[in-house]
C-alpha cells in the first residue's frame, strides 16, 4: 500500500517527466507485433498484383500447394466476406453521390493498382510462404492505366469502375459560391495559381502486421494488430466485413512502432489472417508486410491538384478565396478516404484569416494507384499549404510585406468565437462549430524576433556574397484538431454518421494502486506517461501509483482511438471526468467514515477532510482500502472505487502558431539547405512539455520532408517507381537543422485541461513554411511558384530556365 | 537442416543450424528470440537491425547468419551490464530520444559504435554517424542531444559507474 505522505504530492501535471514506457524500449524489451510468437503459428504471405490495372482471368495455385511447408493457398473466391467498409463518404449522407469501390479481402475479378492482393499462401515458415508465392500462376488481362487524377477525369481516360463515371468518386462543394464569385470578379487584385500537393508515403518505422487466431472451442476470434484503432476495427470487422457478432472478436494492439495515420484503417489483411486461422482449425496465422510491400499496399497521403484564386485589395485586405481541388484517392477507397479532402481540408481553407468569401469544389478521383487516406495532419496540411502559398502569392502581387499581409488579415482576439465561412459553422443539418480561441499576432511577433526578420535584407546580401540565394518563409497556421464533437462529425452532411467521443475507466485497487484504461491507443506518443500525469494530478496521488493499461478491446472501454490530435483533449478529458466520479464517491464514503455530511468534505490532493476540522480526515488510499473491503459500507453504497466516464467534446480545439523556415539555395547546383527553423506554437496547456516538443520536432521533420525530398512517384503505367526505402527520400539526421521551438499559451476553453493536441501541428505547419522560403529565395529570378519537392534537379532546372539557360 | 554456426551472443556461446539464406537479423530474432533487434525495411536503409559484430556496428540484415560464424555479437539486450543501463540508454531516456521506440535499439547500437571511436562528437558528427538509421518520430533532434549527453557522461566516467536502471 502506498505510503501516506505528510504533504500532498506535488502535481506532475505540466512537468517534463521522463517517460514510463521508455525502459522497455531502450533495453530491447518492447513488444511489437512481429515480436509475438504463438504456439503452432503459421505464416501468411500475399501475392500482389504486378499490374496497375488488369482483369484476372484465372489463378492456378496447384504448384504452390505442393511446395514444401505450404499449409494452404487462398484466392479471393474462397473468402465469403464483404468488401472493406468505407465509413466516411464526402458530404456524409446529405445527398452527395459517392461512387464507392473498396478492396475485398483478396481481389476476385480485377485489380486497380500494383499491390492489390490476389492470393495468399500460409506455410510453416515465412520463407516457405514467399517461395510458394513464386509459383502461383495468374492469367492476367492487362488494361490501360491512369495514375494522374487530372488525366483520370479527362475524356477518353481508362475507366476503373463501372459505378464511377469519369473515375469520379464524388463532387463536393462548400461555401458561398455566388458571394465568392462576386468578390473575386469585382476585386482589385486576383492571383491565380495551380499548385500540387504531392503524394507521400507515410513510413512509420514499424510496418503493419497482424496475427489472427480463431478459437474453435469458443467460436471466438482474436487478432493482434499494429493499429491505432482496435475498437473500431473490432466493430468494422464484425459488423461490416465478416458478419459475426462484435463480442466474438477481440482486437489487441501491442506496442505500435509509429503510425502517422496509416494504422487507423480497416485493411483486407485483417480479415485474411482471421479467415485463414478459422480455415486451419485455429492455428494462429501471422502476416507482416515487408517495407516494399507496405509501399504498395498501405495507404499513401496527400496527392491534391489545386487551382487557387485569392482576391483582395491593394491595401492588403483579402476578400475572397476560391479553390478547386482534385483529390487522388487511389484505385479503391480506404476507410475514410473521402472525408479527408472534404471535411478535414476544405472547411479550414481560410486558416487563421478573416476572409469573408470562401468557396471550394473538391472532386475525388479514382486512379490506378494505392489508396490515399489520412496521413499526419490529414487534409489540414493540404489546406495550410494552399492558404499559406496563397497569402504569399497575394503579398507578392500587391508588393506588401508577407508578415504585414498576414497581420492585416488575422482573425482578432475579440472576434472569437469565429464562424468560418469555408464551412465549419455551416454544416447542413448538423451542429455548428466555431474557431473558439486564438491570438495570432503574439506568436508571429515572437517568431519574427527570434529569426531576426528585420535584418532579412542584410542576411540575403550576405548569403549572396557566398553564391547562395537565401529565402525566408512563413506558415502562420491554425489546425482543427481534438476531433471531434459527435454532433458535428456525426452529423448528416458532414461526417461518418458515427460518434467520436472518448472513454476512460478508473479502478482503485485495495492497495491504493489506480488502474486507468481508455479507448485511445498510443503509437509512440507516451500516453502511459501523460495519462499517469493527469491521473496523479486529478487524484492527488504519486504517478508511480497509476497503472495505465490500453490497447486491448477486452478490458478497455470502447473508444475511437488515437489520431486527429485527439487523445489529450478528448481522451484524457474522459479520464478526468472518471476521476471526478471517483472523487465524488470517495467523498461520500469519507463522509461516512468521518461521520460528517458529504457537503462538509473538502478534497485537497489525496486528503478528504471535514471543513473546519482539519484533524478529521482520511486519505484517498484509506478510503479506497475501506470501500474496496466494504465491511462497513453505508446502506445503498456499492463497494469499490470503479468508475467509467464518456466524454464528448463540445468543440474541436484550435492550435495555432507561426513557423519560419530559412533556406539557402546554391545557385550553381540548385541544392536547397534548410539552415534555420523557428517554430512558435500555441497548443494550449501542456501535460508534459518535453513530449510536446518531441511531437513538434517529429511533425516538423515530416513536413520538411515533403517540401524538400519526399514524393511517391508512379510511372504512367502505374508502377511505383519510389517503391522502396532506397528510392523514397526519407529525411536523414544530417539533412535537418536544429529546430528552435518557442511557445505562446492560450488554453483551450473547451476542456478542463485546457489542452489542444500537438500530434499533427508540426506536419501541418512546416511544409508551407519551407515552400514559401524556397520561393522567396527564387523570387529575385522572377520565379513565382514551383511545386514540391524542391530537389536539386528541379530547383536547378527552374533557376536555369529563369535565367534563359538550359532547362 | 542447414549450416551449423557457433557464435557468441551477448557474452554467451550459441550454436545454431541455419539455412544458408538466413539473414543474421532473422537468426537473432527468430532462432535466439532476441526481438529487440528490429526489421524496418528490406533494402538495408533503416538501420533498425543494427548490432555489433566483433565490436563494430553492422546492419544485421546485410549479413548472412553463416557469415557470423565465429564472431561475437552484441545486441541491444546485451548493452546494459549487471542490470545497469548503458549511458546511451540512460541518455535516450533522459533526453526523450525516442517516441515509438522502434528505431531505438539500432540507433543506440550505432551511437555506441560512434562513441567508441569519438568520445566527444559534435552535433554534425553525430548526425553524420546516424545517417544510416532512420527515425520517423523524433526529427532526430533529441537523439542528437541524447548522444551528446551520453558522450559527456562517458567522458566523466559513467561507463564505469552506469546509471542505475
Amino acid at each position: 500500500m502506498t505510503d501516506v505522505l505528510d504533504a500532498p504530492p506535488v502535481s506532475p501535471l505540466g512537468k517534463s517527466i521522463k517517460r514510463t514506457e521508455d525502459p522497455r524500449f531502450i533495453t530491447g524489451e518492447g513488444r511489437y507485433l512481429d515480436d509475438i510468437k504463438l504456439s503452432s503459428m503459421a505464416h501468411l504471405a500475399i501475392l500482389r498484383s504486378p499490374y496497375a490495372h488488369a482483369n484476372i482471368r484465372s489463378i492456378d495455385t496447384t504448384a504452390a500447394k505442393a511446395m514444401p511447408g505450404v499449409v494452404a493457398v487462398y484466392v479471393g473466391a474462397d473468402i465469403p466476406y464483404n468488401p472493406m467498409p468505407m465509413a466516411w463518404p464526402a458530404g456524409g449522407s446529405a445527398g452527395i453521390q459517392n461512387n464507392v469501390s473498396t478492396p475485398r479481402t483478396l481481389a476476385t475479378d480485377s485489380v486497380k493498382w500494383t499491390g492489390e492482393g490476389v492470393a495468399a499462401v500460409v506455410a510453416e515458415t515465412e520463407a516457405q510462404a514467399f517461395d510458394a508465392l513464386e509459383v502461383i500462376q495468374v492469367d492476367w488481362e492487362p488494361l490501360p492505366a491512369v495514375v494522374d487524377a487530372e488525366k483520370a477525369l479527362a475524356e477518353g481516360a481508362p475507366q476503373l469502375h463501372e459505378n464511377a463515371p469519369n473515375n469520379t468518386v464524388f463532387e463536393w462543394t462548400v461555401g458561398d459560391k455566388a458571394g465568392t464569385d462576386e468578390a473575386i470578379d469585382g476585386a482589385e487584385v486576383v492571383v491565380r495559381q495551380r499548385i500540387v500537393n504531392q503524394r507521400l508515403i507515410p513510413n512509420p518505422m514499424e510496418v503493419r502486421g497482424n496475427i489472427g487466431w480463431f478459437n474453435p472451442g469458443t467460436d471466438e476470434y482474436t487478432i493482434w494488430m499494429s493499429s491505432q484503432t482496435p475498437h473500431i476495427q473490432r466493430l468494422l470487422l464484425a459488423a461490416f466485413v465478416m458478419g459475426i457478432p462484435e463480442h466474438k472478436i477481440r482486437c489487441i494492439s501491442p506496442d505500435v512502432g509509429g503510425a502517422f495515420g496509416t494504422k487507423i484503417f480497416c485493411y483486407p489483411d485483417y480479415a485474411l489472417v482471421l479467415f485463414a486461422s478459422k480455415q486451419l482449425g485455429g492455428r494462429p496465422v501471422k502476416w507482416v508486410e515487408g517495407r516494399r510491400e507496405s509501399y504498395g499496399s498501405t495507404i499513401h497521403g496527400r496527392d491534391h491538384i489545386t487551382y487557387l484564386e485569392i482576391a483582395g485589395k491593394r491595401d492588403g485586405e483579402v476578400t475572397g478565396l476560391r479553390v478547386k481541388t482534385i483529390a487522388n484517392l487511389g484505385g479503391r477507397l480506404s476507410t475514410i478516404g473521402p472525408g479527408i479532402p472534404t471535411t478535414l481540408y476544405a472547411r479550414v481553407l481560410s486558416g487563421c484569416y478573416k476572409i469573408p468569401n470562401v468557396y471550394a469544389e473538391v472532386t475525388g478521383v479514382y486512379t490506378n494507384t494505392a489508396f490515399v487516406d489520412a496521413y499526419r495532419g490529414a487534409g489540414r496540411p493540404e489546406a495550410t499549404y494552399v492558404i499559406e502559398r496563397a497569402m504569399d502569392l497575394f503579398a507578392a502581387e500587391i508588393g506588401m510585406d508577407r508578415a504585414e499581409v498576414r497581420r492585416r488579415n488575422f482573425i482578432q482576439p475579440d472576434q472569437f468565437p469565429y464562424d468560418n465561412p469555408s464551412g465549419l459553422g455551416t454544416a447542413s443539418g448538423g451542429a455548428k462549430i466555431y474557431i473558439d480561441s486564438g491570438n495570432y499576432e503574439p506568436a508571429m511577433d515572437k517568431a519574427l524576433a527570434t529569426v531576426g526578420y528585420a535584418d532579412l535584407a542584410a542576411k540575403k546580401d550576405e548569403a549572396a556574397s557566398r553564391g547562395k540565394l537565401l529565402g525566408l518563409g512563413f506558415s502562420t497556421y491554425i489546425e482543427v484538431c481534438g476531433v471531434a464533437p459527435s454532433k458535428w462529425i456525426g452529423a448528416v452532411g458532414e461526417g461518418w454518421g458515427a460518434a467520436m467521443w472518448e472513454s476512460s475507466n478508473i479502478k482503485v485497487h485495495l492497495t491504493g494502486k489506480v488502474v486507468v484504461t481508455m479507448g485511445t491507443q498510443p503509437q509512440g506518443q507516451g500516453h502511459e506517461t501523460t495519462y499517469a500525469q493527469v491521473m496523479a494530478d486529478a487524484l492527488g496521488i504519486p504517478m508511480d501509483d497509476v497503472i495505465v493499461q490500453h490497447s486491448d478491446t477486452q478490458g478497455t472501454p470502447f473508444g475511437y482511438g488515437s489520431y486527429g490530435s485527439r487523445t489529450s483533449s478528448v481522451g484524457m478529458t474522459a479520464a478526468v471526468k472518471a476521476a471526478d466520479k471517483i472523487k465524488a464517491k470517495a467523498a461520500r464514503y469519507a463522509a461516512h467514515m468521518l461521520e460528517a455530511s458529504v457537503d462538509d468534505i473538502e478534497i485537497d490532493g489525496a486528503e478528504y477532510r471535514v471543513k473546519g476540522s482539519p484533524d478529521r480526515k482520511k486519505t484517498f488510499q484509506e478510503i479506497a482500502f475501506a470501500l474496496d473491503l466494504a465491511f462497513d459500507a453505508p446502506e445503498g453504497m456499492e463497494p469499490y472505487l470503479d468508475e467509467t466516464a464518456y466524454y464528448d467534446t463540445p468543440n474541436c480545439t484550435w492550435p495555432f502558431g507561426t513557423h519560419i523556415a530559412v533556406v539557402e539555395i546554391d545557385e550553381e547546383t540548385g541544392h536547397v539547405d534548410l539552415v534555420r527553423y523557428v517554430a512558435v506554437d500555441d497548443v494550449g496547456n501542456k501535460i508534459n512539455p518535453m513530449i510536446v516538443d518531441g511531437q513538434l520536432h517529429g511533425g516538423i521533420a515530416q513536413g520538411v520532408g515533403q517540401a524538400l525530398w519526399e514524393q511517391a512517384i508512379y510511372s504512367d503505367e502505374g508502377q511505383l517507381l519510389s517503391g522502396s526505402m532506397l528510392d523514397y527520400a526519407l529525411p536523414k539526421a544530417s539533412w535537418l537543422p536544429h529546430i528552435e521551438l518557442d511557445e505562446t499559451v492560450t488554453p483551450s476553453p473547451v476542456n478542463p485541461l485546457g489542452v489542444k493536441g500537438v500530434g499533427e501541428a508540426g506536419a501541418i505547419a512546416s511544409t508551407a513554411a519551407v515552400a514559401n522560403a524556397v520561393i522567396d529565395a527564387l523570387s529575385p529570378l522572377g520565379i513565382r511558384h514551383l511545386d514540391m519537392p524542391y530537389t536539386s534537379q528541379k530547383v536547378w532546372a527552374a533557376i536555369e530556365s529563369a535565367k534563359g539557360g538550359p532547362a | 537442416m542447414g549450416e551449423h554456426i557457433s557464435l557468441t551472443v551477448n557474452g554467451t556461446q550459441r550454436d545454431l543450424d541455419v539455412e544458408p539464406r538466413r539473414l543474421l537479423v532473422q537468426a537473432i530474432r527468430e532462432e535466439l528470440d532476441l526481438t529487440g533487434t528490429h526489421v524496418g525495411c528490406d533494402t538495408s536503409q533503416c538501420g533498425a537491425c543494427t548490432v555489433h559484430v566483433d565490436g563494430m556496428a553492422v546492419k544485421s540484415c546485410t549479413m548472412l547468419a553463416v557469415q557470423a560464424d565465429g564472431t561475437s555479437v552484441t545486441t541491444i539486450e546485451g548493452l546494459a551490464t549487471d542490470g545497469a543501463l548503458h549511458p546511451l540508454q540512460a541518455a535516450f531516456w533522459e533526453k526523450h530520444g525516442l517516441q515509438c521506440g522502434f528505431c531505438t535499439p539500432g540507433m543506440i547500437m550505432t551511437a555506441a559504435d560512434l562513441l567508441a571511436r569519438n568520445s566527444d562528437p559534435s552535433d554534425e558528427e553525430i548526425r553524420h554517424a546516424i545517417e544510416g538509421n532512420m527515425c520517423r518520430c523524433t526529427g532526430y533532434q533529441n537523439i542528437v542531444a541524447a548522444v551528446r549527453a551520453a558522450a559527456a557522461a562517458m567522458r566523466d566516467g559513467a561507463a564505469a559507474a552506469p546509471v542505475s536502471a
